[in-house]
């Protein structure tokens, strides 16, 4: 029995009847970390002397006036492309292997203020860009249930460290699926916010106009409190929404008496799998007998979000990773004689294989000529794909079908064809390209391997996605089993 | 017919700053013919009388006031530098 098995609200109660301390949640986590990140794998810097430390300033203030919040003292992993203050951050990527921030993010930010404890920055594929973990440029992390098998990415480490106890919770980031899908392969929590309600400033951009940091939990209660604490309007991301963050967990009363739900026929069609499909068919059993009543709908457009999204977001990374020239910061060929070549072969060297390959897209799609045909084109698209959910949410109150067409794969089995990757998030990206909100939620096991539920909302409307979110889970046991490491 | 040359995979790859090897010229240029090849699928949509989304939120021209603000410290900006020289980024030459 682990301390982590516990809920953020338990673990608080604990701290403040002094049973537990700050610094026995973080030795909780950097022990079991030594019995199981070999294994794992799930991280790539460990930041042991200053939690150690922080844990101890903050045991001195529990019960204090100053002592605040429900989140005083927990500790939580960072994914790596979150940029931390003096803590390195990579991003998985060769090209900032040495890379050490000089100021934190805006979520950074909020947890410090917060008073959580950061316990290390955790593992993903290189820039975002994968959904395996495989594409990072340092290790391969694995699934607790089944360590042959990936964690899903682009956060897998993020959920793996999460489901093998290592720490409370983790930040991730979702630009097409990237939170929901590693949640729903290692049988955790994973929220995608609404575009715009988490700030976005230092997270470091992979595709602008779809890219969202949320929390991953083992609870839905645990994922509300979190994202309460890192929401909000942030004059530092012009694209941050200027909205009031409401307290998402009093939402959680358990009643959807009367909740309309809306399941595409897309998200229950060819490629996804048998056990997939009947999983979803039996949360919705569950909602049922909830109150909750559900039909049939269609997402028209649907088939379109891959290559809409593969375009879109290509092209904006493009722009974006072009920062990464070997100047101001992270790698520099040592080869060069002259500045081209200093830019050509830094990014060349520095680069892996897929962010190469997304750049070169998004540079085609972006090039004169062909720009109108493909980047000008899925921008259209998009508009008809966001119209689908708009359609949808004028007569239903969520959306709910699986996060991903299958269990996790094994490690190796999806690298030699690009294209049958990025099938693995068709189910996930619609709702970026849409902007709302999505979370995954455990709902059943294929052959021992988690499988998850997607729940879908309005923009802004994440409280009914956790209260749908929190009554199933209360209704249901699958986030209570743990894997066997 | 193929949708990319590796001549173009090759002028692409100029623009990107990137210094391909032959031998990824050509796996990429397989590789990228095959997802735009997919990705053409997009032209079976009519989108004639379509507004293109670059942005999901109504949110436009997002100004602040024009107030001047500190910069970084000199040594700040210097931290990942991997070259410098009297507090300046140094670089290889531009001009030969």
């Amino acid at each position: 029995m682990s301390l982590f098995d516990q809920k953020v609200s338990d673990l608080h109660e604990l701290l403040h009847k002094k049973e537990i301390t700050v610094s026995d949640l973080v030795e909780t986590s950097y022990k079991r970390i030594s019995e199981v990140e070999g294994k794992v794998q799930a991280f790539l810097t460990l930041d042991e002397e200053n939690a150690r430390h922080k844990a101890k300033a903050l045991d001195e203030r529990i019960g204090q006036a100053d002592e605040k919040g429900l989140l005083f003292g927990m500790p939580i992993g960072i994914k790596d492309n979150i940029v931390t203050k003096n803590l390195r951050t990579t991003c998985a990527s060769k090209i900032l292997e040495n890379f050490d921030p000089i100021y934190d993010a805006t979520v950074m930010g909020k947890l410090h203020q917060a008073e959580t404890v950061t316990i290390g920055k955790l593992n993903m594929d290189e820039f975002a860009m994968g959904s395996s973990t495989e594409n990072s440029g340092f290790k391969d992390t694995r699934n607790p249930w089944s360590l042959d098998r990936v964690p899903g990415g682009s956060s897998g480490g993020s959920a793996a460290a999460v489901a093998a106890g290592e720490v409370l919770f983790s930040l991730g980031s979702d630009t097409g699926g990237s939170i929901r899908q590693p949640a729903s392969f290692c049988g955790v929590v994973g929220m995608k916010p609404t575009y715009g309600l988490v700030s976005r400033f230092g997270l470091v951009a992979f595709a602008s106009s779809l890219d969202q940091i949320g929390p991953v939990t083992r609870t839905v209660e645990d994922n509300a409190y979190l994202l309460k604490a890192i929401a909000g309007h942030d004059e530092m991301d012009s694209t941050s929404a200027n909205v009031a963050v409401p307290d998402y967990v009093s939402a959680l009363s358990g009643d959807i008496k009367g909740l309309k739900i809306a399941v595409p026929k897309e998200y229950l069609g060819e490629g996804v799998k048998e056990e997939v499909k009947q999983s979803v068919l039996d949360a919705l059993k569950v909602l049922e007998k909830l109150g909750a009543s559900w039909e049939e709908v269609s997402l028209p457009h649907s088939k379109y979000a891959l290559s809409t999204y593969y375009l879109l977001s290509s092209s904006e990374a493009s722009a974006n990773l072009s920062r990464f020239d070997g100047v101001r910061y992270g790698y520099r060929s040592p080869d060069a004689q002259n500045l081209l070549d200093m830019y050509k072969m830094t990014r060349e060297q520095g680069f892996g294989d897929e962010v190469k390959r997304r750049i070169m897209l998004g540079t085609f799609a972006l090039s004169s000529g062909y720009y109108d045909a493909y980047y000008k084109k899925a921008q259209k698209v998009r508009t008809l794909i966001k119209k689908d959910f708009e359609d949808i949410f004028q007569k239903y109150d969520v959306i709910i079908g699986p996060t991903t067409p299958t269990p996790a794969f094994k490690i190796g089995e999806n690298l030699a064809d690009p294209m049958t990757m990025y099938v693995n998030d068709i189910l996930t990206i619609p709702v970026n390209l849409a902007g709302v909100p999505g979370i995954s939620v455990p709902c059943g096991f294929s052959e021992g391997l988690p499988l998850g539920l997607q729940i879908i909302g309005k923009h802004f409307d994440e409280s009914l996605v956790y209260k749908v979110a929190h009554a199933f889970e209360q209704a249901t046991d699958y986030h209570k089993q743990k894997p066997q490491l | 017919m193929s949708r990319i040359s590796t001549d173009q995979v090759k002028h692409v790859a100029n623009l990107a700053r990137l210094a391909i090897t032959e031998e990824e010229a050509n796996t990429l240029t397989q590789q990228l013919d095959k997802i735009i090849t997919f990705a053409e699928q997009l032209n079976e949509v009519d989108t004639d009388h379509v507004e293109p989304t670059s942005h999901v939120l109504e949110i436009k021209n997002v100004m602040r006031e024009d107030v001047a603000k500190p910069g970084l410290p000199n040594e700040e900006v210097l931290k990942n530098a991997p070259e410098h020289q009297d507090g300046q980024i140094k670089v290889p030459p531009i001009i030969e």
